[in-house]
Order: structure tokens, then sequence, then C-alpha cells
């Protein structure tokens, strides 16, 4: 999916985009580019802009600088109402003195749809998202889950060309968010509608999106799939944003090569730096894993406190002359292995799972 | 990757386009803004130019006011009015702060029925006290005695008087006030050993200080603005309210009465500032997270505030019906046989039944307009996203109102609409103006309440009906007027009783063919026809309620019908 976007004109292109309040810069110089039908997630922590470049896509906080092409067609400084979007918000914004079914229809009685069709396209909706016995109904009267999806309809109705989601899941439980992610994806990939999803949740990135843009203080780190963005994270930001992350200060032993502490490690990432550079070594809890004696990068390691967190758990190592590291094993492999706080373990951080940064 | 390239200092800004809805509230916040400038600024403009001219129009600078201290009738005024009014705030804040805790921290019976009781004064004009009291305690009062020599004509029953008047008012604030409180603090004090005087004095007061000091400033402005209670009681014992009124109507000296209205803005003006930074510290003491307060029995307790809450509705009760009775009796005290010629106003010279039919039109307009501009105004203030300035300048206008009292707005609105020159001359002696009056003197608070009612509601619902293509005065209509009604019958029902009850601006305004129920009952109080007086007051009070009792009806069966979504 990701390579095919890659490929043939953007949907959606966004152009050096910047916003800035007053003094606050807000985005810096944004360029993107979003093929058709494609899911793309903005991702970074609260204030990172994510939310503020959603809402210039939409037109309601139109961008200082800079330009939004959508479908051929240059929108940078249209108002909402003159652009092809559909929005849900955080909020859902129902408006709450409608039925479900009027809120469905409210983009559809200006269209000048006659009364019949009208009704056929909200029936249509409704069952789309399985609330057809709910029509009736105010939405004080259903649940936070079927609210999130009487707003999706609302968006949808009118058949936009892309569809803007702003934290859409954040209001609900964790059992109703894991099941409206599916249902989702599902309907994304069934009417095939170029979509836009602002979250700072990364389970909920890293499972719906084709790609990911993971953004901070206004600018992008990084454009992915989500297994680029988790196994091959482009900055230190991303890589410690994303997932669990050991970060050790280590020096370039030599070509390929970087020393952590009094142990010696094969790097096949690092390219070309001078040895005795200071740099990042970086290693997922979950690439720590047990060892035999002779294996690549591995050495013996004392386990300071053992946590447990369920299925896993959680190590704490101490490495011959280096800081702390996590790991983390299966229940079930840690029972073979007898692991048990203060005891000693030999494990390896396999080279190809190291990240390498320069010092930060 | 690196950091984003910088970005390039000469990419051209991009011009926004604005949408049709974006025209539509630029338009109306245009308009609101013309509204107000003619309505309050320009007035005022001219009191304030006013009280800077000699007679022929010349600037004299201070001169005028220079006059005003010379004069020792007029400075003498001042005094008094400084201290009947401290007086007043003081008796009236205490006793509202007692009320109100018994209200909110006892558990005595009936609490709803008292608190309905205690605002009973908001439906009555301030001259009905005045002449209830000249029947308990005048010349041939029934309650003379009481009086132990002194005379109920003075500074003694202007205070009883103003108390009636402003005792709601300090209430509704002090409820306020404690009924915002974190239990969780209470709790906490029991847990360390604190006893009941002491959490009194370490959680009940600070909590409520902001609420005090605001109720204090409000009574004292209420008080030094209002001329209906010393117009009646008052005998000779002259306030600077009095005064506006003797110098503009009485003596046609336009230039006094300017100077005598600025010098009644500024304790208003004081108060307002004091108000406003207090409802600013106010908001912060409650956190989301705060427990709300309630009370638990405690015998001994609950009977004292019953037995004070009896006392204070038995007196506000006692007011009422006095004026009640002697608008039946035929001759007090004399002759007690119920009567309903009081109320035969044609034998008067003050007033008549067109009088108050006049009022009751003037008062149903008021609503009707009023409730229409007000919130609409508030929409287009609250929405506009561009026009910061505009929007701030507008904001401002609203709010000044409430710093303006009654009498300086009236007199503001004479030297304004009576100029020939003004093409809006043409509204002078019309019913228009003093509807337009009633509207802008009572601007404010029906504002904040539009305001209110506004910012409850999810801030995107424009963005959505702006996404869905849907025009902004179609979302105005099917969702936000729905949503937002509770808060429009509201500010219906505040407008029509205080358009009926109100006496301060209007007394300027009317014209022959254009007198009002308020002002008849000023006008006979004044020729000696004190029954037909209490008679057309309690004509007011009468429809303060039946309208009051309308407006539950209605918000009952208009909520029914449009509010169903907030059943679950």
């Amino acid at each position: 999916m990701a390579d095919a976007s890659r490929a043939g004109p953007p949907y959606l292109s966004i152009e050096g985009v910047s916003k800035s309040f007053g003094s606050f810069q807000a985005l810096r110089d944004i360029t993107l580019a979003i093929a058709e039908r494609e899911f793309v997630c903005f991702l970074g922590p609260s204030g990172c802009g994510k939310t503020t470049l959603l809402r210039a896509i939409a037109g309601l906080d139109i961008q200082t600088t800079g330009r939004i092409v959508q479908a051929g067609r240059d929108v940078s400084a249209l108002p909402p109402s003159a652009r092809d979007v559909g929005i849900v918000f955080q909020s859902y914004a129902l408006f709450p003195n409608l039925t479900v079914a009027d809120n469905v229809g409210y983009g559809l009685v200006s269209r000048g749809m006659p009364r019949e069709a009208r009704r056929a396209r909200v029936d249509e909706l409704l069952a789309l998202v399985g609330l057809t016995e709910h029509r009736a109904k105010y939405p004080a009267q259903i649940s936070g889950g079927q609210q999130q999806r009487v707003a999706l309809a609302r968006a949808l109705a009118t058949s936009p060309g892309l569809l803007l989601l702003d934290e859409p899941l954040s209001a609900l439980d964790a059992k109703v968010r894991q099941y409206l992610r599916g249902e989702l994806r599902a309907l994304q990939r069934k009417l095939g509608v170029t979509t836009v999803m602002v979250t700072h949740d990364q389970e909920e990135a890293l499972t719906m999106a084709d790609r990911i843009v993971v953004m901070n203080m206004g600018h992008i780190e990084q454009v992915g799939t989500p297994a680029e963005i988790y196994g091959q994270p482009a900055t230190p930001f991303v890589a410690d944003f994303i997932g669990a992350m050991n970060f050790m200060t280590g020096s370039v032993a030599g070509p390929g090569r970087v020393r952590v502490g009094s142990i010696e490690l094969a790097a096949p990432a690092l390219n070309g730096a001078a040895t005795g550079t200071t740099v990042t070594v970086c290693c997922r809890p979950e690439d720590v894993v047990p060892a035999d004696g002779a294996q690549d990068n591995a050495f013996d390691a004392r386990v300071a406190t053992l946590e447990f967190l369920g299925p896993n758990l959680r190590a704490t190592l101490e490495p011959p002359g280096a800081e702390r590291v996590t790991a983390e094993f299966s229940a079930t492999l840690a029972r073979r292995l007898g692991l048990t706080a203060g005891g000693t373990l030999r494990v390896a951080m396999p080279g190809d799972r190291l990240r390498i940064f320069g010092s930060r | 990757m690196t950091a984003a390239s910088p970005s390039a200092p000469l990419a051209p800004r991009v011009r926004a386009k604005a949408s049709r809805d974006q025209w539509t509230l630029a338009a109306g916040l245009l308009a609101v803004a013309a509204l107000l400038v003619a309505f309050v600024a320009l007035p005022l403009y001219a009191l304030l130019s006013k009280s800077f001219e000699d007679a022929n129009g010349a600037f004299v600078g201070l001169a005028n006011y220079a006059k005003f201290l010379e004069t020792p009738a007029l400075s003498a005024s001042a005094a008094n009015s400084l201290t009947i009014s401290i007086i007043t705030a003081v008796v009236t804040t205490a006793l509202a702060f007692v009320y109100a805790y018994a209200l909110t921290r006892s558990c005595m019976k009936a609490r709803a029925f008292f608190k309905g009781l205690a605002l009973l004064p908001l439906l009555a004009p301030s001259l009905l006290p005045g002449i209830s009291l000249v029947y308990l305690f005048g010349n041939q009062g029934l309650l003379k005695s009481w009086m132990m020599g002194a005379s109920i004509y003075g500074p003694i029953g202007i205070v009883i008087g103003e108390v009636f008047y402003t005792f709601p008012h300090a209430l509704l604030i002090l409820l306020t006030a404690l009924s915002i409180t974190d239990a969780r603090l209470y709790e906490a004090a029991d847990v360390l050993g604190a006893g009941a005087v002491r959490k009194f004095l370490t959680i009940t007061l600070p909590g409520a200080r902001y609420g005090l000091i605001s109720a204090f400033f409000v009574v004292f402005t209420l008080v030094i603005t209002d001329f209906g209670v010393p117009k009646v009681i008052g005998g000779n014992y002259n306030v600077l309210a009095t005064d506006v009124y003797k110098q503009v109507v009485g003596r046609h000296d336009f230039q006094m009465g300017a100077v005598v209205g600025m010098i009644l803005l500024l304790p208003a003006l004081l108060a307002f500032a004091v108000d406003r930074f207090v409802q600013k510290r106010q908001v912060a003491l409650l956190s989301a997270r705060a427990v709300p307060f309630s009370p638990k029995p405690s015998p001994g307790f609950d009977a004292a505030m019953l037995a004070f809450c009896v006392l204070i509705a038995g007196i506000i009760l006692a007011l009422l019906g006095m004026a009640a009775l002697a608008s039946f009796v035929k001759l007090w005290p004399y002759n007690l046989e119920i009567v309903w010629k009081h109320y035969n106003f044609e034998l008067t010279d003050g007033g008549s039944w067109a009088s108050f039919w006049n009022s009751v039109e003037m008062s149903a307009l008021t609503a009707l307009f009023g409730t229409a501009i007000i919130f609409a105004g508030a929409y287009f203030v609250e929405k506009q996203k561009g026009f910061t300035r505009l929007r701030g300048a507008v904001q401002l206008l609203c709010m000044i109102p409430m710093a303006v009292p009654g009498l300086v707005l009236g007199v503001a609105y004479i030297f304004f609409f009576v100029d020939k020159a003004n093409p809006l001359n043409v509204l002078y002696h019309t019913m228009a103006i003093l509807v337009i009056n009633t509207i802008a003197h009572f601007y404010t608070v029906a504002h904040l309440t539009a305001v209110t009612a506004l910012k409850q509601m999810d801030p995107e619902f424009e963005s959505v009906s702006a996404s869905l293509k849907v025009p902004i005065w179609r979302t105005f209509r099917r969702v936000t007027v729905p949503v937002a009604m509770p808060a429009i019958l509201d500010i219906s029902l505040y407008l029509f009783v205080n358009a009926m009850t109100t006496v301060s601006a209007v007394v300027f305004l009317y014209a022959p063919d254009t007198t009002l129920a308020s002002v008849a009952v000023l006008n006979m109080d004044d020729a000696g026809d004190v029954a037909p007086a209490a008679a057309m007051a309690m004509m007011i009070v009468y429809t303060c309620v039946v309208v009051r009792l309308l407006h539950a009806l209605m918000s009952h069966a208009v909520l029914k019908r449009t509010q169903a979504w907030r059943r679950r």
C-alpha cells in the first residue's frame, strides 16, 4: 500500500505549510503528499502541531504560508464550505436536539436532494455504521461508541473526497476503542475514501494507518509505514516516542563496531563515523534476547530487578561497565530460563536490531 | 532526518477567502456595533459633553462641577446619598448573608419556598416599599408608635425601603457564592478536629468573601442611584438621585443634571470594576473535581435559621401585603371597608389604565425585540473569529450598560435625542425610545446569560455545518436557538419584569401618550393619591407574578417539545 502511494500523482499535497500564532510557530514548513485511498495518521505528543495541520487541511484555520492542493485543485485559501472534506471532531459535535437520522442527513438538506433520496441515503449510511434501529434516538440516548459512528456517518453522508478525523476514538473506553479501530479501518477500506487521522495514541496509529507521519514541535520527524516507523526510527525522538527503547551512550570502535561500557557490539547500521565519536546506541527491550555462548553481540548481565507484566516479564539488566538495559521476555521463556532477580543471564543485542544516532 | 529546512522568509502569506458565513457574521457584528454605539455610547457622550457646557452649549470646562461643589444643598445631598448607601449596603449584605446561609447550609424545611418569597421584591417597583412604609409608620400609620417619636420620612424610611428593594439582588449573589463550595474542605476540617466556629471562619467566610464584596457593591450602587424610595418616603432628606430628577424635570437645568449624573456614574463604575474583578477570582475557587456540599440536620441550628427566615420573609410579605391592603381599603386607617375604587385610576391625575397598558405593551416589546437583538448580538460576538479589535470593542460596549445607572442613562437619552440636529430625534417622545432605552438599560445581564448559554455549546457546531456546506443561519435556526431555548426564555422574562418595574430611566423619557404604570405610581404619590398609587404598584406586581407563572408554564411546554433530547 505504501509503495503504491508513492507512485502516481498525490491526491492531497501539502507544500511548505507554516502556521504561526503571534510569535509561536505551530507548523514549520510542512511538506507531505498523500495518495488517493490512503489512510494516514498524524502522530505526536500534544502541542506537536498535528491538529493544527489537520485544521489547515480542513480550512478551519488557514495556514500562514504554503500551499495545499487537493485533487489537483489549489484549496490553500478556501473556507471549509468550499472544500471537499468531511470532518469528525474529537467531541463529535453532534447536534443534541436532532435525532440520529437528522444528524446524519444534516448536510444533505442544503444540497437540494429530494426527500425520498435523502431518506434512502440516510438509511444506507445508518446501515453502513450499524445504527439503523437507533435512527429516532437523540445523541444523549446512545452510547459513546454509537455517537462516534453517527458523527462518522454524518461526515460521510455527502461523499467527501477527503475524510478528516481529529482524535476520533480518544473519548471512548479502551475496549470500545479497540473494537472501533477495526471497524473504522474496514469501513475506510470498503469506501476507499482518502483519510487523515490525528492521534496521540501510537498503538492506534500503528494498527490503523497505511502510513504514519510522526510530528514534533511543528515539524515532521518521519514519514513511513508502521513497520518502518517502529523498526527503523529515523530520529531519536521517533525512537523514544514509539514503543519502549533502551538508549545507551557509546563510542565508535571501528568500522561497523561500537563500544558500550566494556562491551563491543557489531552495528551494521553505523556508517562511516570516525572512530572515537560519541554515539547513542538504541535497542528495543524485546530485541534483547537470551543467547548461548559464541553468538555475536552477546554478553553476561546481572538481573537487577524483575517486573511482572502478565504475559511478559520486564527485566532490568546490568551489563558489565555499562548503563542498565531493559529487556522483555515472555513469561514462558522466563520460566524456561529460570530467571531470578540477582542471577546472571547471557543475552545478545543482534546487530541488525541496533539503531545508532549521533550524540544527543 | 535533520530538522525541517528553514522556512522561506519570503513565502507569500495566504490570504484566506471569506466564506458567505463569515460575511454573515461580520455584517451581524457590525449591525450590533452600530446599535450599541447609537444607543449606548453616543448618549453617554452627550451626557459627558453636556456637563462641560453652559446653557448655550459653549464649552466651560469644569465650571459646572465647581458650581456643584459650591452649592451647599447639592453637596449635602452627596453626603446623604453616601450615608444611606453605605448603611443599606451593610444591613442588606448582612441580612442576605444569613438568609443565604440558611438556604444553603441548613436543613430547615421549605427552603425553596423561602427562596421564592425572598425574591418577590424583584417583581415590585422600588416605589412600593416606600408607599407601604408610609401606611405602616407614617403620620396615620398603624404602627407609628413603634417609631418612638422618630419620623419614617427621612433616612430611616429610606434605609428600610432600600433594604427591601435590594435584598433579592444581594441574596442571589450570596446564594451563588455559598453554593459553590467544596465539601472535601469541610471533611478535611472535621478530620483535623476543627470546631464549627473555626470552620466558619476559615472555610465558609473566605469562600464567600468575593460574594460578600460583590453583594456590598451591587447594593451600594442600586441604592445610590435609586430614586423611587427616597422620592416617596425621603421627606426633606435630599439625595443625589432625587436631585437629578429635580434639576432636569423640575428646573430644566440640564447642565447641573448632567453633572450630578456624571457624579452618580462614579460609584457605579467603581462597583462595576470591583464586581468584574471579584467574578474573575470567584471562578477559580471551584475546581472541576470539587464535591458539592450537602448540609447535615442539626435541630437547634436549623430552628434558629428557620426563625430568621420567617422573620425576614414575614417583613417582605408585610410590606407587600400592606400595599395590597392599602389598595383595597376605603380610607386608611379610619374606614377599613374593602372597595375597588382605588383601581379606578381615571379618578386620579397621576395616571390611568392607559398607563398600565402602555407598560404592558412596552414590556412585551422590550422582551420580544430585546431578546432577539441581545441573543443574536451575543451569537455574532461569540462566533466571530476575525475582526479581533471590533469584536473586543463590541464586547466592551455590551458591558457598559451594567456600569450605567438607569437614572444616568435616562438623562443621557434626553440630552441625545432631544437635539433637533440628531436624525434619531424622530424617536423622541415615542414608545420606541422607551423600548430602546429599556433594552439598553438591561442589556448586560441578558447578554451575559446568552453568552453563557452559547459557550456551553460545542464550539465545533459551526465547523461541522461549514464542512457539510450548510449555511450558518440554518444551523443557528435549527440547532443554536432550540438548544439555547431555556436561556432565551429566561432573558425574555428578565427583560419583561425589569421593564415593568423600572422607573429610573423611563421617568425622563415618557410622553403624555406613553405614560407608564411605574411612572404613574410616582406621579399619583406626588399628587397625594397614595391609595391609587399603591393600587397601581400592586397592578405591576400582579402582572409580573402572572408573567412569571406564564413563563414557568411556557418553559415547561417548550422544554418538553424542544428539549426531549435532554432526557435519557
